[in-house]
């Protein structure tokens, strides 16, 4: 049952094999055995995953059941859940039980689907490797010295050691692709405003968007259809007409021209992630696509950019948590803007305020054109070169992440180096394209590789389409790791 | 670009983050070199590109003044730190 995908999970439900109770049951049993040496949830309450469980069985029963009705799925702790703790990975949110629903989980409770609970990740979804949640750092199921990857590090975790059927992520600068790489499962970043950003903590608005991380590219097409949407509240939403993302799965890929950035393939890469890469795209020539050489000059340049703009964002929108309408509020303070200063330096973490200093600094009188506007400048220049790239191809490829999961501690006081191991997704995140992550083989220390896929924007379908057709033909996807 | 340590402190001052000595220094050091990183974008010659503020361009969708949300004013006062008769609690500002 662990390993059915989600349209057999949907299957076995409606034929009554087995009801929603049974089957969240099960899932909550194997996250009480596993989540203690994994910390991939930061909150189960079994209570409200079992009401959610027997609604869906008595809708199963009206025959009113969706694709997702009965099924149980995590959500990252980022998504605001009504009635559930919700602390985006910080001491600032320890006690925020949110009042609403992200218009996502309003999207997943109409589907009926079960939330099993809220997965760790990187304090307000900064950092690539889980460790700077205040709830500790999750491990990943393949080796438990070694990082999930981040920031949807919980979800990646609980995904590849089948504690849920799937669940949700959010990618500002890579966070779903790099620990769907890193734990050997795949994962898709929308195009930028595909799914609504309503009740999703912000990190960087003008970067942040939700998606699905799950055992398949078929079980990714099931949850997006149920995640996009256009979204009112949220003004970056789009309005498009609602899309079925499985529709293309079957098609054959005679004819792919799969775009291979030569910067992707020049140093930095490691020896093994080079292996398992080009072995996957010798597999996609077998599978009938041609190779096309493309360029992207200013990819390079991304990692720089991102770490202006998104930390500007970022001290923006996280001035919002003052210590006066909800989450944390120091003991002692003096006046009002010791109390400010105290909450806020005791409810962030270290790398949390180390983004909104680099964001306040960029942002302030004197440094405004030089950094924040100059890095706008060449984000223009890194989108521009994807709108040539795709001239010449259909989708382009490379790989998700430069090394296999390192170990934890590896990286702990060098936030350059841990920066610099989103190279090759944060330049998607700029020009607001759709990329996903899956496994493609395993490295050194046997740890899994991610083939990272780069679509159009809004040719997620196709992309869904590119990656079931390699997951027909391999089996690297259907992997587990030794004791799940 | 060289960053002082007394840029650091009015940048906390003006971030609301209250910082020891210690925390300042540790943090210049690694600002230090996260500037490094970023100095390589002065390198490129961006004369003439328009700077890109978002992903999508598109324009700000209006929408009419009317009230969309029921008042739950107990609800989101339920999670504040302090409150009183309806009010949220601060430190008093205006003697």
């Amino acid at each position: 049952m662990m390993n059915s995908s989600l349209a057999q999970l949907g299957a076995a439900l409606r034929a009554k094999k087995i009801s929603s109770v049974e089957l969240t049951q099960l899932y909550l049993d194997r996250i009480a055995r596993l989540n203690p040496s994994l910390n991939a949830y930061i909150t189960v309450n079994p209570e409200m995953s079992l009401a959610q469980a027997r609604a869906a069985d008595q809708r199963i029963a009206a025959d009113k059941n969706e694709a997702l009705t009965g099924i149980p799925l995590a959500q990252k702790d980022i998504f605001c859940a009504k009635g559930w703790l919700t602390t985006c990975g910080s001491k600032m949110l320890h006690n925020f039980v949110s009042p609403y629903d992200a218009h996502v989980i309003e999207q997943f409770n109409r589907a009926g689907a079960v939330n099993l609970g809220k997965t760790n990740m990187d304090e307000f979804a900064m950092g690539s490797s889980n460790e700077t949640s205040h709830y500790g750092p999750v491990k990943n199921p393949w080796d438990t010295a070694r990082v999930p990857g981040g920031s949807s590090g919980g979800t990646a975790a609980a995904v590849a050691a089948r504690l849920c059927a799937a669940a949700t992520g959010t990618d500002t600068g890579g966070s779903i692709r790099q620990p769907a790489a890193l734990c050997g499962i795949s994962g898709l970043k929308p195009t930028y405003g595909v799914c609504s950003r309503y009740g999703m903590i912000a990190f960087a608005s003008s970067l942040d968007q939700a998606g699905p991380m799950a055992r398949s590219a078929e079980d990714l097409a099931l949850m997006l259809n149920v995640m996009s949407g256009f979204d009112e509240r949220d003004s970056t939403s789009l309005q498009r007409d609602k899309e079925d993302y499985a529709r293309d799965l079957n098609k054959p890929l005679k004819g792919l021209r799969i775009g291979l950035p030569k910067e992707f393939f020049a140093e930095g890469m490691g020896r093994d992630v080079a292996q398992a890469i080009d072995a996957a795209i010798a597999e996609y020539k077998k599978l009938g696509a041609t190779i096309v050489e493309i360029s992207l000059p200013n990819s390079r340049l991304s990692v720089p950019v991102y770490y202006v703009l998104a930390p500007a964002e970022a001290s923006s929108n996280l001035s919002r948590f003052d210590g006066v309408r909800y989450g944390y509020r120091a003991k002692d303070y003096s006046d009002l803007t010791d109390m400010y200063e105290k909450s806020r330096a005791e409810g962030f973490g270290a790398e949390v305020k180390r983004r909104i200093m680099i964001g306040t600094y960029v942002l302030s009188h004197g440094y405004y054109d030089a950094y924040y506007i100059k890095a706008q400048r060449i984000r223009r220049l890194i989108a521009q070169d994807f709108v040539e790239a795709y001239k010449k191809c259909d989708v382009i490829m490379g790989p998700t992440s430069p090394s296999t999961a390192f170990k934890l501690g590896e990286k702990g006081d060098d936030p350059v180096q841990m920066y610099l191991s989103d190279i090759y997704t944060i330049a998607v995140n700029l020009a607001g394209l759709p990329g996903m992550s899956i496994p493609c083989g395993f490295g050194a220390n046997d740890m899994p590789v991610g083939l990272q896929i780069i679509g159009n924007y809004f040719d997620e379908a196709r992309m869904l389409n590119v990656a079931h057709q390699y997951q027909l033909a391999t089996d690297w996807h259907s992997r587990a790791p030794a004791g799940v | 670009m060289s960053l002082s340590t007394d840029d650091l402190k009015k940048v906390a001052s003006l971030a609301r983050l209250a910082m020891s000595e210690a925390e300042i220094s540790a943090t210049h050091a690694q600002m230090t070199g996260i500037f490094g990183l970023i100095a390589e974008m002065q390198a490129v010659d961006t004369n003439g590109v328009e700077p890109m503020p978002h992903a999508q361009e598109l324009t700000q969708r209006l929408r009419e003044d009317k009230v969309t949300e029921t008042n739950q004013r107990e609800a989101f006062q339920a999670i504040a730190p302090q409150v009183e008769r309806g009010l949220y609690l601060v430190p008093q500002v205006i003697e």
